[in-house]
C-alpha cells in the first residue's frame, strides 16, 4: 500500500509499505479516505520530537472505512465508515475512566507522560499514521465513531483533532460569560479556539498572529479581533492597553513549540533545540492575562523543558491547564455543534492533495504558502 | 465526600479522613481539573487490564512503567547505530535530559542510515522533491531563487577556500 514516509527534517516522500495487520484482538483495519496534515506534524516534520525514526508514517487526522477487525471488536464491522479520533485510548484503564483519554495508560510504552498517538514519532508509541491507504486502529471497540448520515466526510475528519482541541482549548480556560479571551496562533487550532470562545461565553475574542491572510480568515469565522503581533510593538503592552490595563482573563496558547517572533527563543528551541521548542506565544500569554487568570496551553512543546517566565505565573497567580484533546469525551456534543451548524469545520480546508504529492503538501502548509489553512491529503483516488 | 478506598496503608501513611478539617470545602465544579477528570468511574490504579499484545519486535520502554502497557506500536524497529542509541536512551527516565538528548541524536544518525538504506537499494533519494520543491516553483519562486542563490554562494565560498588552501 502506499504511506507517507519520513526521511528526515524536512524530508518526505510516498512509499510502498506493507499492509498494515491486525495485531491485537481490538485492533480494526481502516483504508483511509481522508487524511489531514496538522500543526502536530510540523514539529515532527522539523524534527522536534525525539525519537522520530526514519521509516515512519505520519497522520492522526483521518477517517475512513473499517476493512477488518479483531476478534474481540463488536461494535464495528467491515464496511462501517468511521471518524478516529487521534488518541489511542484502552477506554479502562485509570485516566481513560477519567475521561481523559489523551492521557490513556495502556498505549505508548516509550513515555508515561504522553498518551498514544497515530503516526506521532515512537514518544508517542511509536504507531504508523494515517497518511496511508490504510491504518492500523487499536482499540477499535473505543476510539472510532460511527459518521452520521448526514456529515460531510471533510467535516467528519476536522472533528478527529482540529474542533476537539479548539474547544478543549476554550473549556479549559474556564471562560465565564463577559470574559477576554487572547488566543495566539490562527492556524486551525486557533481559528477554532476563537469560534469555541463564544460558545462559552466570553465577552471579546482576540487572536495573534503574524500571516495576514489567517487574520483575515479568523476575523470573519470567529469572529474575533486580530492583531498581526509584527506590527505591534509589544504584544504584552498592547493587551494591557486594549483591556484597561490588567490584561486578558484567559490566555490560550494555540502556537505550539514552531512559533516566530523572538530570536532567542528561535535561535535555542528551534535551531539549537536547547529548549523543547520556542515558547515565545506561551510567554507572551503569562505576560498577557491578568492577575488571577487562566492561562490554556494545547500548543505542543517536547518533553525537556522550556524558559517561561514562571516567577510570573506565582507572583501573578495563574492557574495553567493544559493537555492533548481528549476527543472522544467531547464528540458527542461537538457532532451537535456541526449539526446545528454552530461550527463549520469544512470551512478551514484549503488543499486538498493526492496522498502521492505529500512532499507538496507538507511543504505548502509548513511554509504557509498559497494562503493554506488546512490540507487534506486524498489517499485511494478518495473512495 | 466518599473517602477514597484504599487497601492497607503503609504504617506511616497518613489517612486523609483522620487529618482535621479533610474535605470540608470540597466541591467539585472549584476542581481546577473540571472538566477534564471525571473521578466517578475511577478505578483506581488497579483497573481489568485490556489483553496484551504479542510481539517479535523490539519495544523500547520507559523505566517509569510499572508494566508494559496491554498495546503499542511496532512501526520500525530500532537498529543500526542509531538503533544502539536509542536503547541506551531508555536507561535514563523520561526526567533526564541525557534520555531525550540521545534519542534526539539518534534520530540525527538514522537520517544518514536512511540516505545509506536508499543507496544500498541502488536509489538515488530525489531530495529537493522530498523537501516540496514543486510547491516552492509554484508558490513561492523569488524564495526558490533565493535559496539556490545562497546555496550557490556558500558553494562558490567554500570552493574558492579549497582552492586557495592548495595554492
Ligand atoms: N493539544 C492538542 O490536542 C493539539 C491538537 C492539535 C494541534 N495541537 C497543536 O496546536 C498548535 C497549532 O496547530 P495548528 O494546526 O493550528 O498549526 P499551524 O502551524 O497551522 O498554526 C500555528 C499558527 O501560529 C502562528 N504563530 C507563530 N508564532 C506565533 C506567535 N508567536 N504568536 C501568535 N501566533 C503565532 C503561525 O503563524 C500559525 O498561523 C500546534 O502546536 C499543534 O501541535 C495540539
Ligand atoms: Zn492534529
Ligand atoms: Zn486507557
Amino acid at each position: 500500500m502506499l504511506a507517507m514516509d519520513y526521511r528526515g527534517p524536512y524530508r518526505v516522500r510516498t512509499t510502498d509499505k506493507p499492509m498494515p495487520r491486525v495485531e491485537h484482538p481490538r485492533d480494526a483495519i481502516v483504508r483511509v479516505t481522508r487524511s489531514c496534515i496538522c500543526g502536530s506534524d510540523l514539529h515532527l516534520y522539523h524534527g522536534m520530537v525525539p525519537d522520530t525514526r526514519v521509516g515512519m508514517t505520519f497522520g492522526h487526522e483521518f477517517c475512513g472505512v473499517i476493512e477488518e477487525v479483531g476478534a474481540e471488536v463488536e461494535n464495528l464491522k467491515a464496511g462501517d465508515t468511521v471518524l478516529v479520533p487521534f488518541n489511542i485510548a484502552c477506554g479502562q484503564c485509570h485516566f481513560c475512566r477519567q475521561g481523559l483519554y489523551g492521557n490513556c495508560h495502556e498505549a505508548n510504552p516509550a513515555a508515561t507522560a504522553v498518551g498514544g498517538i497515530y503516526g506521532y514519532s515512537h514518544t508517542a508509541g511509536g504507531y504508523d499514521g494515517g497518511q496511508a491507504e490504510y491504518v492500523r486502529v487499536p482499540y477499535a471497540d473505543v476510539g472510532p465513531v460511527k459518521i452520521p448520515d448526514w456529515m460531510d466526510a471533510d467535516d467528519a475528519v476536522l472533528l478527529t483533532d482540529v474542533v476537539p482541541t479548539g474547544y478543549q482549548a476554550a473549556e479549559m480556560a474556564g471562560i465565564q460569560r463577559g470574559d477576554t479571551v487572547v488566543i495566539f496562533g490562527a492556524g486551525p487550532i486557533g481559528i477554532m479556539a476563537a469560534r469555541c470562545a463564544w460558545l462559552f461565553g466570553a465577552g471579546r475574542v482576540i487572536v495573534f498572529d503574524h500571516l495576514d491572510y489567517r487574520l483575515d480568515f479568523v476575523r470573519q469565522y470567529g469572529p474575533a479581533e486580530v492583531y498581526n503581533f509584527r506590527e505591534v510593538d509589544d504584544v504584552v503592552v498592547f493587551m494591557k492597553k486594549t483591556t484597561d490595563g490588567l490584561g486578558a482573563d484567559v490566555a490560550i496558547d494555540a502556537v505550539g513549540g514552531d512559533a516566530k517572533g523572538n530570536a532567542l527563543h528561535t535561535l535555542f528551541g528551534v535551531k539549537l533545540k536547547a529548549e523543547a521548542g520556542s515558547a515565545i506565544a506561551l510567554h507572551w500569554a503569562i505576560n498577557s492575562v491578568k492577575k488571577g487568570g487562566i492561562v490554556s496551553i494545547v500548543g505542543v512543546y517536547g518533553p525537556t523543558g522550556n524558559m517561561v517566565p514562571i516567577g510570573n505565573v506565582l507572583n501573578k497567580g495563574l492557574t495553567i491547564r493544559a493537555n492533548q484533546a481528549s476527543v472522544k469525551r467531547l464528540l458527542p456534543r461537538l457532532i451537535e455543534h456541526v449539526r446545528e451548524g454552530r461550527i463549520d469545520p469544512k470551512a478551514m480546508i484549503t488543499h486538498r492533495v493526492p496522498l502521492e504529492e505529500v512532499a507538496d503538501a507538507y511543504h505548502l502548509f509548513a511554509a504557509k504558502l498559497d494562503g493554506c489553512i488546512k490540507p487534506v491529503l486524498i489517499p485511494n483516488g478518495g473512495r | 465526600m466518599a473517602v477514597p478506598a484504599r487497601r492497607p496503608a503503609a504504617p506511616n501513611r497518613i489517612v486523609p479522613a483522620e487529618v482535621l478539617g479533610w474535605g470540608v470545602d470540597a466541591e467539585p465544579d472549584n476542581d481546577p481539573t473540571w472538566p477534564m477528570r471525571d473521578r466517578a468511574g475511577d478505578p483506581g490504579p488497579h483497573w481489568p487490564r485490556p489483553a496484551l499484545q504479542r510481539t517479535e519486535v523490539k519495544i523500547l520502554q520507559s523505566i517509569e512503567y510499572a508494566r508494559r502497557p496491554a498495546v503499542f506500536g511496532t512501526a520500525v524497529p530500532p537498529r543500526g547505530l542509531s538503533g544502539v542509541v536509542r536503547r541506551a536512551a531508555f536507561r535514563w527516565s523520561e526526567s533526564s535530559w541525557l534520555h531525550w538528548l540521545l534519542l534526539m541524536g539518534a534520530d540525527r544518525v538514522n537520517v544518514i542510515e536512511g540516505v545509506a538504506d536508499d543507496l544500498a537499494k541502488a536509489r538515488i533519494p530525489n531530495i529537493p522533491a522530498e523537501m516540496g520543491a514543486r510547491a516552492e516553483w509554484a508558490h513561492n519562486r523569488g524564495g526558490l531563487f533565493r535559496k539556490i542563490a545562497v546555496a550557490g554562494a556558500a558553494a562558490a565560498v567554500i570552493a574558492a577556500a579549497i582552492r586557495r588552501r592548495r595554492v
